[in-house]
């Protein structure tokens, strides 16, 4: 467990000893350590090929594509075409962003993607957090049933109900607008499914002195489970942020008016009306717009998201 | 629980006293009128749990019975008729829809793109990932924001996506043509040759999709005991020997894993980069693009699609069965 063997060096392996200790003997911190080790003479070689080499043409096909969008939606429609691209905009112009909203209304598109998004990821943790403390919590027969039966709704796709779910929406008038798109995926088993977890793993002495104060159920909700699992809860909701941001297919289903398109669609609209080379500027322009500011939140909170969407695999 | 709610009734004045309320006992019941009490007090302890329950976990379920179990026995029903989207009539005409798809031309055509594609995004993603877990592995400064920028993509917008790599493919203007010029390489024909066209989403969906494998193989990797790997290399095993020998055996798990949900999410997530890369399908309609083409596409055959719905959700249904079955219980993590 212990980073680096920084006692007892092995004979014939002495290349760490020396630098993972200070003259006075005291052990250095690891990650200057472990600095210290990858750039010693013997390991540069190793570090560099085996090492960074790789891991910078990793990034690069990643980060390319990504540098390639933002600078071509800056760049006006002559070095979009020429035949001689460069990678930064020789001349950068917003005329793109313009375009966009000219085309299709992009800030009613983007109002549209926020109010999914949050009025979507608001329920679906409220209903997560308060389905999963039901399931653990209260006593009541049969319960492991009723789990069972949301463990396999998180097995069906949300594609397979897709034209019993048009029907059901357009009967209740939802065709064409903001709650028809967000009901029908409001219902969350994975959400239930990660906070059940965790409630799981919650030491019950917790609740065991809320009940000595006669605390209910309520207040053992909202003053202890809830307040103990801010960074589940975090989990669930920005892993539901990105999914409903990026969500697709039923907003394209339900939706063929702009005005209650979400950014995604619209964005589809656009690639079908604007279907010349010409028009890559401003297409790249709405990738920005689409892209970004899941970005900047992946960016920002990258550790509660990584740890919900690879839930299962890593125990 | 049980155990905990009588030893708060005993200890807090407030419960005992509203415990005694529910059972006023006389001086010393004999034991049928006990139970009866007992009884009584169970079926009304029960009845108000079961409100609190359905208090808390209702809207949730009647959502899921609603959105997602509904559906699906619909999806059963419609699946049995000769049916258009938004005609008013409908014939039912048994299996037809579903022998249909497993014996015409067409529907034996969306099975080969989908395993085509299925398994080129699979093995695409996985030894990539593998790679790049490997080289992150290593005990190099900056390892932590490589892992971050690498998994990025699988959070990005899928159409946000599609639209950048569907001008980095474009023949005439695309990035990607002048880097392919540089090495002396024509650029196939991306867009108009139907094979080429699935060549093309299943690069676009293998890099949004091999920062997760790299992820989750990077935490396979880091429980992999370090003494093993010391062990081999005192005994002067080269890193292609200890890489076979020791970290791919006790790798298995998450290669296990990672297959599994791989071809799930290939099937049913890279909608967005088919239809707006390939908004007719041309050579990409795989299993779920061919679901949204049937019913609202140009055809609209609702009948025809609802069976093909039917169909992917026991494909799935069985793959996640055979993991939870099989693979969760014989390989640990």
């Amino acid at each position: 467990m212990s980073h680096e063997p920084t006692t007892a060096p092995r004979p014939g392996s002495g290349t760490n000893a020396p630098a993972s200790l200070t003259s006075s003997g005291r052990p250095i911190p690891p990650a200057r350590a472990e600095w210290r080790k990858a750039f010693q003479p013997r390991n540069l070689a190793d570090t560099m090929l085996a090492g960074y080499l790789p891991i910078l043409v990793a990034l690069l096909v990643i980060v390319l594509p990504l540098v390639w969008m933002l600078s071509s939606s800056f760049k006006p429609l002559n070095e979009i075409v020429t035949l001689s691209p460069s990678l930064l905009p020789q001349d950068p112009t917003a005329a793109n962003y313009e375009t966009v909203a000219d085309r299709v209304p992009l800030l009613r598109l983007l109002r549209n993607s926020v109010i999914v998004t949050a009025v979507g990821g608001f329920v679906k943790v409220l209903l997560a957090v308060t389905t999963a403390y039901a399931l653990v919590f209260i006593n009541v027969r049969g319960k492991n049933i009723i789990f069972l039966g949301i463990l396999v709704a998180l097995m069906v796709p949300a594609e397979v109900s897709m034209l019993p779910n048009y029907m059901t929406i357009s009967a209740l008038g939802g065709v064409n607008t903001l709650w028809g798109i967000i009901l029908p995926g409001l219902g969350t088993a994975f959400g239930t499914f990660l906070m059940r977890q965790h409630f799981k793993a919650l030491p019950i002495e917790l609740f065991e002195a809320a009940e000595l104060d006669g605390a209910g159920h309520l207040r053992k909700l909202w003053q202890i489970a809830v307040p103990v699992s801010t960074p589940a809860i975090a989990t669930v909701a920005l892993v539901t942020i990105v999914n409903e941001w990026n969500s697709f297919l039923w907003p394209l289903i339900i939706t063929d008016r702009v005005d209650t398109m979400t950014l995604p669609v619209g964005l589809n609209l656009l690639r079908s009306i604007e279907d010349t080379t010409s028009s890559y500027g401003i297409l790249m322009a709405g990738a920005v717009l689409v892209i970004v500011p899941m970005l900047i939140i992946f960016a920002a909170l990258q550790r509660y998201i990584v740890a919900g969407l690879t839930q299962g695999a890593v125990k | 629980m049980g155990d905990t709610r009588s030893s708060a009734a005993v200890i807090t004045p407030q419960t005992a006293a509203a415990s005694h309320d529910a059972a006023p006992r006389p001086a010393p019941p004999s034991s049928t009128e006990r139970d009866a009490h007992r009884r009584r007090a169970a079926r009304k302890r029960s009845a108000k749990n079961w409100s609190l329950f359905l208090l808390f976990a209702g809207p949730n379920i009647a959502l899921i019975l609603t959105f997602i179990y509904y559906p699906l026995i619909r999806n059963m029903e419609f699946s049995l008729l000769n049916w258009r989207l938004g005609s008013p009539r409908a014939t039912p005409i048994g299996l037809d829809n579903y022998i249909r798809f497993f014996t015409s031309p067409s529907g034996l055509e969306v099975w080969r793109i989908t395993g085509i594609f299925t398994a080129g995004a699979v093995v695409g993603s996985m030894i990539l990932g593998l790679l790049i877990a490997l080289v992150l592995n290593k005990k190099i400064p900056g390892r932590t924001f490589a892992r971050t920028a690498v998994f990025s993509p699988y959070v990005l917008s899928g159409v946000g996506v599609a639209l950048v790599w569907d001008f980095i493919f474009d023949p005439n203007r695309g990035a990607l043509m002048h880097i392919l010029a540089v090495f002396g390489i024509d650029s196939p024909a991306w867009k108009l040759d139907a094979d080429w066209n699935l060549v093309m989403v299943i690069i676009v969906y293998v890099w949004k999709n091999l920062g997760y494998c790299a992820v989750v193989f990077l935490a396979g990797l880091q429980s992999i005991p370090r003494d093993l790997i010391e062990a081999a290399m005192i005994d002067r095993a080269g890193a292609v020997r200890r890489f076979f020998s020791i970290t791919l055996p006790l790798l298995t798990p998450t290669v296990f894993f990672l297959f599994v949900t791989n071809i799930i999410f290939s099937m049913t997530q890279a909608f967005d980069i088919l239809r707006i890369m390939t908004p007719t399908g041309h050579g990409t309609n795989t299993i779920i693009f061919e679901i949204y083409l049937q019913s609202f596409g140009q055809y609209q055959r609702a009948g025809y699609s609802a069976a093909i719905a039917v169909v992917l959700f026991f494909t799935l249904f069985v793959i996640t069965a055979i993991q939870l079955r099989y693979v969760e219980r014989r390989v640990h993590y």
